[in-house]
This record gives C-alpha cells, structure tokens and sequence, in this order.
C-alpha cells in the first residue's frame, strides 16, 4: 500500500468517524428525527436502506457470478428493484411500520412473537437468524478480503483480519447506531464508485452497444464445463429445459445452469429480500408513509447503481480481460507447471523438480512474474498460459508485458484456486487491472461503505436475536445481563463469519448469500406477509409454516441438491448416495433451489392450517392492527 | 435493435432493470406530498426505547 492509498483511508476513516460523532453529538439518528416527528431526508432515507441492503456481497460475489455466467443476472436487478425496493416500500413498508410501533417490537422476532402471541415463535425466529447470518456475514467479509488483499500486497487471511477489525471497530465505536450522515456518506461513495466504474468500463470498451456486441461474440470461448451445463454466451440466457429421468453424461446436465441461475441467484435473493430481519426492521425507524413514497424514488436509483452496474461490469470484464489487458509486470519464469491434481480439481501447486512424470504429463502451463513494486522476495503471480498469451519483454529497463487473452474465470485461474477459478476475485483484478489506481483506492472505500453498513445491521440482528429474542423472551425481563448477552451476541457473530471466511474460500460469496437469503424468504415469509394482511392467520399456522419452510428447506439441502448435499456429507453418511435421487429421478431436481420447493410449502402449510385452527381472539387481531390492548 | 446483446431475454432484463428504476422515480414523484401522517405518541415510545436500547448495547455507563 502506497502513501496516497494510505492517505485517503485515514481520510475516509476520519470522516466516517466525525460523522458519527456529529451525528451522535447532534442526534440525528433515524430514531432522532421520529421522536421530534419529523421526516428525515428521504434521499437519506433510501441511501441508508441501501447501503445496508447491498454490501460487497452483490458487488464483488455476484459481479463475479455474472462474470462467469453472464448478463442473464441482470433478472436479479429487476427483482431487487421492482421487489427489493418498491413492493418492500410501497406495500409492506408502512403496514410494518405501524404494527412495530404499535406492538412495540423493536427486532423481526419481537415483531412475529407478538403478532402471534407466541414466546415460543420469537425464540425460534431468534434462533434460526442467529444461527444462520454468520454465513451472510461471512459473505460480505469476503467480498472485502478478497478486493483489499490484492491493494495491501497482503495474503487473504491477513486481509480478512484487517478488514474484520476495520469493520469491528467500525461496528464497536458506533457503527449500530444508524446516524444517518454516516450512512449518507457511505451510501453516496457507494453511488459514485459504481456509476465511475460503469463509464469507464463502457468508454473503455468503445460505447454500449460496442461492449455488449464484443461480449457476444466472445460466445466461442465459453469454457467447455460450462457450455456443458448450458452456457450459450455472456449476452444470452442458458439453455433452459428438464433433463429425462435417468439421464446420464452430457444430458443429464444439460439445463443447469439455467436452475442454478434463476431458481437460486435469482428468486432466492430477489424474493427473500423481502423477508430479511435487518431491512424489515428498517422500516419501523421511518415517520410515515411519505416518507416511504419519497424513498422509493431514491432506492429504485440506488439500486440499479448497485446490482446492475455489477452485473453488467462483471459480465463485461471478460472482453476487457480477453481483449484489452495488458500487465506491466517482472516476468519471472516464462513457463512454470502447477498441478490440478490426478482429478483435476485439487487446489494448484508448484510442480517439484523431481515431479514424477504422470504429475508433469497433467500439469497446466503458468507464466511467473512480479509487479512493479514488488521484491524478489515477494509470493509470485502465477497467470495461466496458453497459445493466445502473448509475453513481451521490456527494452532499456522498461517493464515486461503479458497479454494474457483470457476470459475472465479462466485469469482467476492461479496458485491456490482450483482449475475452476474463483469467481470472487473477479471484480478485484478487473478493478485493479483496467481502472486507474485512484479508483481503486475509490473503490476500496465503496467496498468499505458497503461492508460496513451491512455488517454493523447484521451484527445488531445478531446481538439482539440472543440478547432481546432469546435470553430476554425467557427470563421475562430487561437487565444489564441481557444487554451482556446482546454484546456477547455481537462478538461471537464476528468471531463465526471471520473463522468460516478462513474455512471456506473461493466462489462461496453469492452462494452462501442465496442460501441465507432463501432460508429467510422459506422460513419468515409466509408468516410475515399473513401477519401483516391476513387477520385470519393464527398462531399455529405461523408456527407450523415457519417449521415446514426451514425444515423442507434444510432436507432439500441436506439430501437432494447436488452440491450442498454433497459437500455436507449427511446423505452419504446414512444411506451411502450423495442425494436420495434415484435413476428414475430426473437429474436436474438436484440444481433446483430449496426455495422452490420449500416456499409454497411454507404457504401452504400456513393456509391450510389456518382454516383447520381456531380462529385467533378478535380482541387480539383489532389491536395488533392498531386497537387497543385487551386486558 | 438489440443493443449488442445476443438474446432477447437478456435484453428485456437490461431494460426491465432501467425501466424499474423509472417506475420507483415516477411513484416516488407522484406520491410525493402523499401519506404524511401525525406522530403518534406509540411512534414516540418505540423510537425512544429503540435509541436508549442501542446506545446501551454499544456504550456502556
């Protein structure tokens, strides 16, 4: 890290931290404005929900997804919009806001437990996000460790450290509080970095439709495993269909990619936004619908600034890469071997000089270098090398040039990464590669704001879900033990999503956000819209379709869909199959999404056993919906 | 005109995607000066309690 890199940080940090200050010295919280009973600045409003909304998350994991699966993504941008932000604001945001303040819920589970009536639903609300956001949290700290590694000249797990303790500092010194200019500030750097990364990657590519056309036609170059499982291209959506029962080789995965696509990136996180804890409670600190209404405007544009421009950006990085990339490097070593292992899937290792010949026979062409700036003793960069690589060496001590022509998975490709790549680094070397250095360090912060923002929600939901939810709904009481518990809480929150973003590494940052976005959409959804809108909704039926939706949804994981069934391993365990699928199955059921099939369970479930239960009190139902309380 | 892309699903997503955002503009702007509603005493308790709950979780007296 440079002097200048070094100088903007302790700027930003400074100003993030004078803000709070101000902010806290002033109270202007969002809290603040709605005791005075006034409306804080909508655009504020909307800034602050959306920089909690999206995080390095959607930026680096899911910018890198589109990376590797292409434009197809941008289905996603249209559900965060026209879900996340305008059926969120304009149909369930003041229904929310009037029934948390009425009942005096202050968390997701505060407001279900009382809705229902039930101590037992608010625990188990309490328990499932407490057990499951580590895995989001673990997410979004990915998604940083992965961009600031690269800037610091550090190696990821010194950078998942450094980046935990900024954002734990961050959260510690007052990040809860949700003073607003800190969230405005955060939220307009987010703006500014992603609408400077949108012009200057279609300038760098000679214009919109220019960009979108060489994209397109790098169509031939979709590498085999993929075309495998459905790729036609980064500007066109993957084959879509339903592979016979007993399908086998390339039939049997024929259709994938598109299940994979739209069933869990897609719905999954487009769908479950609407049943997130942290936003839902968002919108209880608003003053009224107005305030609502103005809102939408603003989030509807932050947004599209978001996912899309990641989307699209991601998706296009792979003409840049394969087209205009050239590194100014130190070339090492012209031609280094590294092993993918005898099945092609282990972690890429340096072959040894006295490598037997079946390890030199399978090993993979790398070219070695350094960059400018960096020692002798520094780790080496390890670039795939093919017939397309072009080397060029410096004249009169000037910098060697590599022109790899890569797509962009394939430049992922390195030391340590399988020969699948990691889609999470993507956004990372693009933005370090094709921008100029100021806008990395820009960038940096962005990805700063957006973690932060996230984060210091998801550590407050997870505090108050053990302390309020939990230990507070059992002992019958507020004491200065249940706000230990809540700090105890937030520390073993952190502790988790650092220690499983050490455990896992490597295209995990969109999966594990689906998998938690689509536990919450499967579990909370049916009872939280019904507990809005439908006074006929009882307390059983609540309960039974919370446990249908994460117990469906965690029998699918766990024993039908191929890759977690498979990587978790209880399956195997029990009956010796990686899925309970059988030949008579159509192989595709294995990439179809938990959420698909949970989702209308849990409605169900809640429907029907609400017609086949007693009909909740009147006295109760009036005054969740704004009566009083019966005694 | 497909501008550059090579499926038209993809297309009317880049373009859902824009035309989503007009419509949270458009809403935002007609229903502007709409659903301004009086402070209720409730709204008051919840967001006094919701400060004083956060402050004591992050500073300790």
């Amino acid at each position: 890290m440079d002097l200048f890199t070094l100088i903007v940080l302790l700027v930003y940090l400074l100003a993030t931290g004078y803000l709070g200050y101000q902010g806290y010295r002033q109270t202007k919280t969002a809290t603040d404005y709605l005791v005075a009973g006034r409306n804080a600045n909508p655009v504020v409003m909307a800034l602050s929900y959306g920089a909690t909304f999206i995080s390095t998350s959607a930026i680096v994991g899911f910018g890198g997804v589109a990376a590797n699966f292409g434009m197809g993504l941008l289905w996603l941008t249209v559900l965060n919009i026209f879900v996340g932000i305008f059926i969120a604001f304009v149909f369930l945001g003041n229904p929310t806001r009037r029934m948390g303040h009425h009942l005096d819920a202050h968390t997701f589970p505060e407001l279900m437990g009382k809705r229902y009536n039930s101590r037992f639903l608010q625990i188990a609300c309490a328990v499932i996000i407490f057990c499951f956001m580590p895995l989001y949290a673990m997410a979004v700290i990915i998604g940083g460790a992965e961009f600031i590694g690269p800037i610091f000249h550090i190696s990821y797990d010194a950078a998942l450290y450094v980046f935990a303790f900024l954002v734990a500092a961050y959260v510690i010194a007052g990040g809860l509080k949700g003073v607003m200019l800190t969230d405005a500030l955060q939220g307009a750097i987010m703006l500014a970095g992603m609408v400077i990364l949108l012009f200057v990657t279609y300038s760098t590519l000679g214009g919109v439709t220019a960009a979108h056309q060489a994209l397109t036609d790098l169509g031939s170059k979709v590498p085999a495993p993929l075309a495998a499982m459905g790729h036609k291209g980064w500007t066109a959506m993957p084959a879509f269909g339903w592979a016979a029962p007993g399908a086998t080789g390339p039939d049997a995965s024929r259709y994938n990619l598109w299940w994979i696509m739209v069933s869990t990136i897609v719905m999954g996180v487009g769908i479950g936004v609407l049943a997130q804890p942290q936003l839902i409670v968002r919108f209880m600190t608003v003053k009224s619908k107005q305030s609502l209404n103005r809102g939408v405007a603003a989030g509807g544009i932050f947004i599209l600034f978001m996912t899309g421009v990641a989307f699209v950006v991601g998706a296009l990085s792979n003409v840049y890469f394969a087209k205009h990339e050239v590194i100014a490097c130190r070339i090492v070593n012209e031609q280094v071997l590294l092993d993918p292992g005898a099945d092609n899937k282990a972690k890429l290792s340096v072959v040894a000089a006295d490598a037997s010949e079946d390890v030199t026979k399978r090993s993979k062409s790398f070219v070695a270098y350094h960059l400018p700036g960096e020692t002798d003793e520094s780790p080496l960069h390890y670039i795939l090398k093919t017939p397309a690589t072009v080397l060029e060496h410096g004249v009169n001590g000037g910098p060697d040039h590599i022109k790899p022509g890569l797509i962009a998975i394939a430049r992922s490709v390195t030391a340590g990464t399988t020969m699948q790549g990691n889609t999470d680094t993507i956004i990372p070397s693009y933005v370090s590669s094709a921008l100029p250095k100021w806008f990395g360090v820009l960038f940096l912060m962005t990805l700063l704001s957006a973690a932060m923002s996230t984060l210091s929600s998801q550590f407050h939901t997870m505090g108050t879900a053990i302390g309020r939810d939990v230990f507070e709904t059992i002992s019958g009481r507020h004491s200065s033990r249940s706000v230990l518990i809540t700090r105890l809480g937030i520390v073993v929150g952190i502790i988790a999503a650092i220690a499983l973003g050490k455990a896992v590494r490597g295209n995990i940052i969109a999966l594990a956000t689906a998998i938690f976005f689509g536990l919450c959409a499967t579990s909370f959804l049916p009872a939280f819209l019904a507990g809005l809108f439908w006074r006929r909704m009882t307390r059983s039926a609540a309960i039974a379709s919370i446990l249908v939706g994460f117990l469906s949804s965690a029998c699918w994981s766990l024993f039908v869909n191929g890759k977690t069934a498979a990587g978790l391993g209880l399956c195997k365990a029990l009956i010796g199959r990686d899925t309970l699928l059988t030949s008579s199955c159509s192989p595709t059921w294995a990439v179809v999404d938990p959420l698909l099939i949970a989702l209308p369970l849990s409605f169900l479930t809640a429907i029907i056993v609400a017609f086949l239960t007693k009909p909740p009190s009147p006295e109760y139902v009036r005054y969740c919906f704004g009566g009083p309380k019966p005694q | 005109m497909q501008l550059g892309m090579g499926d038209p699903w993809v297309l009317l997503a880049y373009l859902l995607s824009i035309a989503s955002a007009l419509l949270c503009i458009f809403y935002g702007v007609a229903n502007w000066n709409k659903g301004d509603e009086p402070v209720k005493p409730e709204d008051v308790k919840w967001a006094s309690e919701e400060k004083a709950e956060v402050e004591e979780v992050i500073a300790p007296r």
